[in-house]
């Protein structure tokens, strides 16, 4: 557990900024609107342990002066009992207190995590496409944490202290100003040497960061890379260089301790410099007959307490300043504009046929880069349109129009004849299916994943939609059958039998309307001839729009559309597009183009 | 990131106090920091007590009887002292770090070495985020507890016992009264540290799901968007968030139950020490400068205290960290060189197999049931039959990445079990099922297998691997980085770069895992000129687990497996009069790609 107004917390803060730090800190605020009584009630509790704080040393010297000196036992005993019920009333405040502001500000992170949650759920797609995943998650994860920081370590302890600290302060300078002013002359040196000592273990933290993610990289590739190491007779050279990644890695930890193991040492001398200041100035004063014993006494004390909140301040103000920054980006997020809102008087769209048309249907993310230009064509129900073309050429973004996962720029997507921008969204979702190119499986249970577009599908409408694409034999045989729980990213399955579970799901989700993205990735014989068999289950009867990767999967496909640069180039089915000897013949020619026998043998995986 | 221990109960198992003793044992290495580190705390710890006696002493014999030289000397000495303690405490903080990290590098070194030399099967069962754990985690765990653990225990025991001595010194009833107040505070964190351990521990995890929703649910987008996942996604985020919160609260409410009352034990001290004081002083058992050197010195009983009771939860976590890296750092090596092993001379290429079963580690049945067949130098054979009947394994046994269960495989005649690792892997040349790169340059990865290649021998091998265009094509052409932080390549340029890779080492027998994801035609093409290039080299002998029907046709010699047996040998014109398991391969080939040829 690092302690809050450590060097090593200060010095893993790195030191980050708000652009409008007035504005974040006023919303920060706002976020604690409902909390009000509860904070307030904290304030209380911590004026009260910080008036004690204070009050207590005074005690102290009140009766070493008065009670002892003067042999007065009874004033004694009574000063013991003012003393011991400030030092219990102190601690039941700080468990209140704590609890308080620890509370609230928990159920203030928690509230904002579900916020920024829905908030994803909302955003539009085209939110996700500039930001890749990791950095996305990270950001969020990193800037909720610095926020939950502050919160679990600053607040509920700065509050406290910065009050404790205030009131020391007055009580010195109420009990003796002179010594008092002397004793402060230590807090700028103190802030001074923490602020060195910081910017340097910053540095030095960040050395150690990199040759950690160094040495960490090199054990992962080091683990995973294992059979070439072994096979290309590499362990020696490996470990070579993993010692010095190592060996770099301990320099840099032993050069940070330098200075870490630095800081505590000199704060050390500087508080015994202060104690050497009271009782040295202190005592000059008192033979001067300007101040007395206990006075010196409870300065001794002050000057003992007053070190850690100074320390702490410095910490949590750069505490703040990195959570402010990470709020700001927050609530940046949670300012962004949401999927556009159906609109006012949008229908619900009930059961269809499936005629799906594109009305000359433009798309562009911005007025300078058009993605889709005047794209055309007319699917009937129950017929299979397959997009064919480059990477890049437009196919998949004239499959996202269909379930309005981008907003058309021009023209209209129609749906038996509805217009989609005039139809509930999540009504025109019920009627689709979509099955990806990466088949995405959620690490629940399998019976989970099949049912995850239907959830109140029972167990035997699951094992049926498993039966139709072939898996249910497989999942039998699985321990836990039904009920196994997938690992991240649905391991333990083959690529092939995660693009089943994909089927499946959208056999279970019976929609009118399919859009498939045709799997690349190799799969083994037999599981791609239930695949092929899955496929045609799943297409029949329903009106299906597929991205094609292989040619030969799409001589069936009613209407083939051959799209290049954002617009249909030619189109037809396969036997006139072969005919006409155009870019379609082109592209099956280089994919056929040592005849039959450079086909592969799918034998084996 | 492994969930941590729970708290342990008060005896720590025996495996675990064996395995914290012999991390502690580590020190050894770094005996002179240890020694410095020790040393230095103990006059620390001298230090700290003898500064409340200069205290005492300008109290006393200074301001009760007005001497200012006494005073002055006193706060010289109290200087004096504090720069002393202060180089100490610096010196020993920092030595025992360094003696940490040392003993940290010597178990990541010899953990690493360990993982470089465990056999495939080890692997085939390991999962890499748990060895990672192990190595980056575990390792901190127990270098926290072995720097600073030990040497604080040993300071904050030295410190209590020395602080005892002083206070008892001063006055024994004094001491009596103020141990009687501190003592609990140890007892109220080692409650606390109990019950915070196993909550910290759920807090991590939740926190490990909360993350996780959060990933899948933007992995997923599409397919939670188009399935109208989105309010069960809320939901079930929400209901974790719950979790976390409740857990979080509680944790508040463990530490609001221990801090405030930890110091106001310690405040209880100066009460009793100032009270129970008071009554001396009028009995003139007590003078007031030794009531103040008291009061100060109770804070060094303090801090052993408190030192000591978070000490003993990190213990039992270390404990269990260490008991994890000594077992990674023990298990035993399957395959190493024979004590008589032989060095292979330079290869013929004659492969045989002699009647080998070959069963994995945790299997029920063997996979290989009685291989038999002898390839003479120069040939290539291809291998064919459906997922799981053996051509992987098949091959992994002539580097010998697994040994036999029984019979014998044998290159040029000997037994690669005879033969010394380095000798037989250093003549065959492997491109894997995955196309494995590394990050770093592209030349530096076809240079992989010999580091100290030259950029022409590296171009020559690209090209025979057809993957001189494209590389010529990269930014930076053979220094281009790739991997993780580099340029992302094709499956079909990871596959050539594994080819080119793979010749650059001259192998006088190769073995090649032929099976690449699908790529478009151009690279298709490609790579099968690469493979044609590589088999028409008369002078190696080659093993393909064939994809490609070329390929089979070309192929000296074929054999067909099925359910761990050789069915069917010979080559392409003889199995396709002779086999109906052949025919039936090909023809579900054909019909998979949609076109009768």
């Amino acid at each position: 557990m690092r302690r809050p107004g450590s060097l090593e917390s200060m010095a893993e803060t790195e030191v980050q900024r708000a652009r409008d730090r007035a504005g974040v800190t006023r919303r920060l605020l706002l976020e604690l609107r409902p909390f009000v009584r509860p904070l307030v009630a904290a304030l209380g509790f911590v004026t009260i342990s910080a008036v004690g704080q204070s009050v207590a040393p005074w005690l102290v010297g009140h009766a070493i002066d008065h009670d002892i000196a003067h042999g007065d036992g009874r004033a004694l005993a009574i000063t013991m009992t003012v003393l011991l019920l400030v030092y219990v009333a102190s601690a039941f405040s700080q468990r209140a207190q704590s609890r308080l502001i620890g509370g609230t500000g928990q159920r203030v992170l928690a509230n904002l995590r579900v916020r920024l949650f829905s908030q994803l759920q909302a955003l539009p797609i085209s939110y996700f496409d500039t930001r890749p995943l990791g950095d996305l998650m990270s950001r969020l994860q990193g800037d909720v944490d610095t926020l939950n920081q502050l919160f679990a370590q600053g607040l509920t302890q700065l509050l406290g202290q910065l009050l404790a600290l205030v009131g020391i302060l007055v009580a010195m300078l109420v009990l003796d100003w002179k010594l008092a002013l002397a004793s402060f002359t230590i807090i700028p040196v103190m802030l001074g040497v923490t602020a060195f000592f910081a910017a340097r273990a910053r540095a030095a933290y960040r050395k150690t960061r990199e040759t950690t993610g160094k040495v960490s990289a090199d054990l992962q590739e080091g683990i995973v890379g294992i059979r070439e190491a072994q096979a290309f007779n590499r362990t020696a050279e490996n470990l070579a260089r993993f010692r010095e990644r190592n060996a770099a890695n301990r320099d840099a930890n032993v050069s940070a301790t330098g200075i870490t193991s630095a800081f505590s040492p000199a704060i050390d001398v500087l508080s015994t410099v202060g104690t050497a200041l009271v009782i040295g100035f202190g005592g000059w004063l008192m033979l001067n007959g300007e101040l007395s014993l206990g006075t010196l006494v409870a300065f001794l004390i002050y000057v003992q307490q007053f070190f850690r909140p100074v320390q702490l301040a410095a910490s949590v103000y750069t505490l703040a300043q990195s959570a402010l920054a990470g709020s700001e980006r927050l609530f940046a997020v949670l300012d962004a504009q949401v999927e556009v809102k159906d609109a006012a008087g949008a229908t619900v769209l009930g059961q269809v046929e499936g005629r799906l048309t594109f009305e000359h249907v433009s798309f562009a993310y911005d007025a300078t880069r058009p993605v889709l230009s005047d794209v055309s064509f007319e699917a009937p129900a129950g017929s299979m349109v397959a997009l064919v073309g480059r990477t890049g050429a437009g196919k998949t973004t004239i499959a996202n129009l269909v379930p309005r996962f981008y907003e058309v720029t021009q023209g209209r997507v129609l749906l038996d004849g509805h217009d989609l921008t005039t139809v509930t969204r999540s009504s025109l979702r019920a009627q689709l299916a979509l099955v990806p190119q990466e088949p995405f499986l959620f690490s629940t249970s399998l019976a989970e994943n099949i049912a995850y577009g239907r959830p109140d599908a029972t167990r035997e409408q699951v094992e049926g939609a498993a039966r139709t694409v072939g898996l249910h034999d497989f999942i039998v045989t699985l321990p836990k059958g039904y009920d196994t729980v997938l690992g991240e990213g649905g391991g333990l399955l083959s690529q092939g039998q995660r693009q089943l579970v994909a089927f499946a799901r959208a056999v279970l989700a019976d929609p009118r309307v399919l859009i498939l993205d045709e799997a690349t990735a190799n799969i083994d014989t037999r599981t791609e001839a239930l695949i092929q068999k899955a496929l045609s289950t799943l297409l029949a009867g329903r009106t299906s729009l597929v991205i094609a990767h292989r040619l030969s999967t799409i001589r069936s496909a009613t209407l083939i559309l051959v799209v290049d640069g954002g617009r249909i180039v030619e189109r037809g089915t396969h036997d006139e597009l072969l005919a006409k000897g155009g870019r379609y013949a082109e592209l099956h020619g280089q994919q056929f183009a040592d005849g039959p026998a450079a086909q592969r043998v799918r034998a084996s995986t | 990131m492994a969930p941590p221990e729970p708290a342990r109960d008060r005896r720590p198992d025996p495996r675990s106090r064996q395995a914290v003793l012999r991390a502690v044992k580590y020190l050894g290495q770094h005996r002179l920091d240890t020694a410095g580190a020790l040393i230095s705390l103990l006059l620390v710890a001298a230090a700290n007590l003898a500064a409340p006696q200069v205290v005492r002493v300008a109290v006393d014999r200074g301001l009760a009887v007005r001497d200012w030289s006494v005073v002055e000397l006193a706060v010289a000495g109290l200087l004096a002292i504090a720069v002393v303690r202060g180089l100490l405490t610096f010196l020993q903080g920092f030595l025992a770090e360094r003696a940490s990290q040392g003993v940290a590098f010597d178990l990541r070194d010899g953990l690493y070495a360990r993982i470089q030399k465990l056999s495939f099967s080890y692997y085939d069962q390991a999962q890499t985020g748990n060895l990672l754990t192990r190595l980056t985690n575990d390792v901190e765990q127990v270098r926290t507890f072995v720097g600073s653990g030990v040497v604080q225990l040993a300071a904050s025991l030295a410190m209590l016992l020395g602080t005892i001595v002083v206070l008892v010194r001063i006055n024994a009833v004094l001491a009596l009264a103020a141990l009687g107040t501190v003592v609990p505070i140890f007892f109220v964190l080692r409650r606390f540290v109990k019950r915070v351990g196993p909550l910290f521990g759920q807090v991590q995890q939740s926190l490990g799901k909360l993350n996780t929703q959060l990933q899948e649910s933007l992995q997923g987008l599409k397919v939670v968007r188009a399935f109208r996942g989105e309010a069960r996604e809320l939901a079930a985020y929400s209901a974790i968030n719950d979790t976390l919160r409740d857990q979080n609260l509680e944790s508040i409410k463990a530490i609001s139950n221990s801090f405030p009352f930890v110091n106001l034990f310690a405040n209880l001290g100066t009460v009793a020490v100032v009270g129970v004081g008071g009554v001396q002083i009028f009995r003139d058992q007590l003078t007031l400068g030794e009531l103040v050197a008291f009061n100060s010195s109770m804070a060094f009983l303090l801090m052993p205290l408190i030192s000591i009771g978070f000490l003993a939860a990190q213990i039992s976590r270390a404990g269990a960290s260490a008991v994890r890296v000594f077992e990674l750092l023990d298990t035993p090596l399957e395959l190493t060189d024979a004590p008589n092993a032989r060095v292979l001379p330079p290869l013929q290429g004659k492969v045989e197999f002699r009647d080998v079963v070959f069963r994995y580690a945790g299997a029920e049945a063997p996979i290989l049931k009685g291989i038999s067949f002898t390839i003479e130098p120069g040939q290539t054979v291809a291998l064919l039959g459906a997922t799981g009947s053996g051509k992987s394994t098949i091959i992994n046994l002539i580097p010998r990445f697994y040994d036999v269960t029984s019979g014998a495989v044998l290159v040029d005649g000997q037994d690669v079990r005879e033969l010394t690792l380095a000798s037989l892997r250093s003549q065959v040349g492997i491109v894997l099922q995955e196309a494995l790169l590394f990050s770093g340059t592209v030349k530096s990865n076809i240079a992989w297998g010999r580091p100290d290649a030259t950029l022409e021998q590296v171009k020559a091998a690209a090209v025979a691997a057809q993957a001189a265009g494209f590389i010529e094509a990269l930014p930076q052409g053979y220094d281009t980085l790739i991997g993780e932080k580099g340029v992302g390549l094709s499956g079909g340029q990871r596959q050539r770069l594994a080819i080119a890779r793979a010749l650059l080492t001259d192998p006088r027998l190769l073995i090649l895992d032929d099976s690449t994801s699908a790529v478009d035609a151009e690279t298709e093409r490609a790579i099968q000129r690469a493979l044609d290039a590589l088999m028409r080299d008369t002078k190696k002998t080659a093993f393909v687990i064939a994809q490609r029907l070329s390929t089979v046709r070309d192929a000296d010699l074929i054999l067909l497996l099925d359910q761990g047996r050789i069915v069917a040998q010979g080559t392409h014109a003889e199995l396709t009069a002779t086999s109906s398991l052949y025919n039936e391969i090909l023809g579900t080939q054909l019909k998979g790609e949609g076109g009768a040829p």
